[in-house]
């Protein structure tokens, strides 16, 4: 603002600035020393970095991630659960989108408001609300066993496929929102131009519509792709022995085990490894909304 | 023909989205009306469950820490997070914007598990050199503060950037000071951002486990941490009761604040109560 001097403005962006930098890059900085210190009994418990010997770091923790194929299964699960999990957002996500961003204006309002809503109401009861569906005994079951069209309950709960069912209900607001935008946006003129040149629908989508909506494919995909691997509820809740998660190990390492420089390690290389989608996610933001 | 077909896809995929996304609330709700123990069983209309959960100080307790929290974390998020919108919305050019933009942008998405463990370990580490804060409302504010400010800062910083800059220099030239400025002119022009940005500030912290089971002490248990220590025991009809009020009451408070946006935001565009 022009009006405003040299002390606001150092106010505006110094005060958020410093916040963000106490609380969230420092204490990424402190998990990193962490995962480099080792593990001993007591309060707190790791051993400090800087010894009466001079430096004590190690890199042991990091070793023990690629030795012990645990960690490694754990972060190729997750990867697998998120990239299956972002797929299927998207195939369901697209025509609902495009529904939506095609209906009348005041219609189009409220449709997107009720897509949105169950995103502000609470995750945990949404992920609670599928045990009672996909237990042996629960609706689903009961349901199928009802109208005969199985004779033994499915086994639906506590496995992949329970996980990847919680995975795409919670994350699919996250894929709908930015694919609504780039839908509602684009100029309908094009698709019309299309069609007076002859192009069956189908065509004028694959050659104009979708196209066009790319950048909206990309923005929705990487806000479920990101937090869904390092998804920690959905797998506790849904999941069953052999879901290998790395939230849940991650989580296990530090209230179960009490090994809190492992755990730093499991973090530090989840967030190296998701610091590419996100660069990836910035340069694309950064050219869509113009600031 | 083809336009009648497409028509009917259209509306078949909203339907099967709109029941995907609300069966499984809609099952909750109803089954949290039910008589029996067995939570998928009916077994007759009854309110019993509602008074169980009336009765059990453990909830009622862990909702008051929540609500507390969320009031709290909620007020500073929006403090920080207008600012942070700012910033980003209104200075094109300042040493280090690229990390300021890349943190705000980080932090919408980073896994939650990730943010709890780190922000409890730099509470370790300032309990051990600085002495405090004591684990427990304080630092669960200040973690739930920090992911609040993100959103509310793309909610102003969107918003900004379709706010039209010409009534803020026309003020100016009145000889308006730049205070009177931003209070009657361009924070009022922000509100809808401002009042979405507090409510979203609030129902996430409101439904935060993750990040309060890190970084909370032996002193402060929210919601959401009784309700997971309570489901993973199995199904509980009380569970069912207390996730109805708490729909309930995201239902009203998000519905109010929407419909209150769009009206302001008819009456803004000139248009009429039911469209154009």
């Amino acid at each position: 603002m022009t009006g405003i001097g040299g002390f606001a403005r150092r106010v505006v962006i110094g005060l958020p600035f410093a916040w963000l930098v106490l609380f969230f890059l420092l204490p990424l900085l402190i998990v990193l020393k962490i995962g480099l210190a080792r593990s001993t009994i007591g309060i707190p418990p790791y051993t400090p970095l800087v010894g009466p010997n001079g430096i004590a770091a190690t890199l042991e923790n990091f070793a023990r991630l690629g030795h012990d194929t645990l960690y490694l299964r754990a972060y190729l699960g997750s990867l697998r659960y998120a990239v299956v999990a972002t797929l299927c957002c998207l195939v369901l996500g697209y025509p609902i989108a495009y529904a939506i961003a095609r209906a009348p204006l005041p219609r189009r309002q409220i449709l997107l408001f009720a897509v949105m809503l169950p995103f502000w109401t609470s995750f945990l009861i949404r992920v609670y609300a599928w045990i009672a569906i996909l237990k042996p005994n629960g609706f689903l079951n009961n349901l199928l066993l009802a109208l005969g069209l199985i004779h033994a309950p499915l086994p639906l709960l506590n496995n992949s496929f329970s996980v990847e069912l919680g995975l795409v209900y919670s994350y699919l607001p996250f894929m709908i929102l930015p694919l609504y935008s780039t839908l509602s946006a684009q100029d309908q003129s094009l698709v019309e131009a299309a069609a007076d040149l002859g192009a069956p629908p189908w065509r004028s989508f694959l050659a104009v519509t979708l196209p066009l909506s790319l950048p909206g494919i990309a923005a929705g995909s990487l806000l479920v792709l990101i937090p869904a691997v390092g998804e920690f509820v959905i797998p506790t809740l849904l999941g069953g022995p052999d879901t290998l998660m790395i939230g849940k190990v991650l989580w296990d390492e530090f209230f179960a085990n009490h090994d809190w420089p492992t755990a730093a390690a499991v973090a530090v290389v989840l967030v190296a490894a998701l610091a590419v989608p996100l660069l990836f996610a910035q340069k694309l933001l950064d050219r869509e909304v113009p600031p | 023909m083809t336009r009648v077909r497409s028509g009917w896809l259209r509306a078949g995929a909203l339907v099967l989205g709109l029941g995907f996304l609300y069966a499984p609330i809609v099952l909750l709700v109803i089954y949290s009306f039910n008589e029996s123990r067995l939570v998928t069983v009916w077994a007759g209309f009854s309110t019993r469950w509602y008074g169980t959960l009336a009765a059990d100080a453990k909830f009622r307790d862990a909702a008051l820490t929540s609500i507390e929290v969320a009031l709290m974390a909620a007020s500073l998020a929006l403090v920080i997070g207008t600012l942070a919108g700012f910033a980003m919305a209104r200075f094109r050019r300042f040493r280090g914007r690229l990390l300021f933009g890349f943190m705000l942008l980080a932090l919408l998405v980073v896994p939650e598990i990730v943010l709890g463990l780190s922000l409890l370990l730099l509470f370790v580490a300032c309990a051990t050199v600085l002495g405090g804060p004591p684990r427990g409302i304080v630092t669960i504010t200040i973690a739930h503060a920090t992911f609040g400010a993100a959103f509310v800062a793309v909610l102003v910083r969107a918003q900004l950037s379709s706010f039209d800059r010409a009534l803020e220099e026309a003020a100016l030239d009145l000889g308006a000071r730049p205070v009177a400025v931003l209070t009657r002119i361009t924070l009022p022009g922000i509100r809808p951002a401002l009042v979405s940005g507090w409510l979203l500030a609030f129902t996430l912290s409101l439904d935060d486990l993750v990040v309060a089971s890190f970084v909370t002490g032996p002193s402060a248990t929210t919601l959401p941490m009784a309700v997971f220590s309570s489901v993973r025991l199995g199904l509980s009809p009380e569970v069912n009761a207390l996730a109805t009020l708490f729909l309930a009451a995201v239902f009203v408070l998000v519905g109010a604040a929407a419909w209150q946006v769009a009206r302001q935001e008819r009456r803004r565009l000139g248009v009429g109560p039911f469209g154009r």
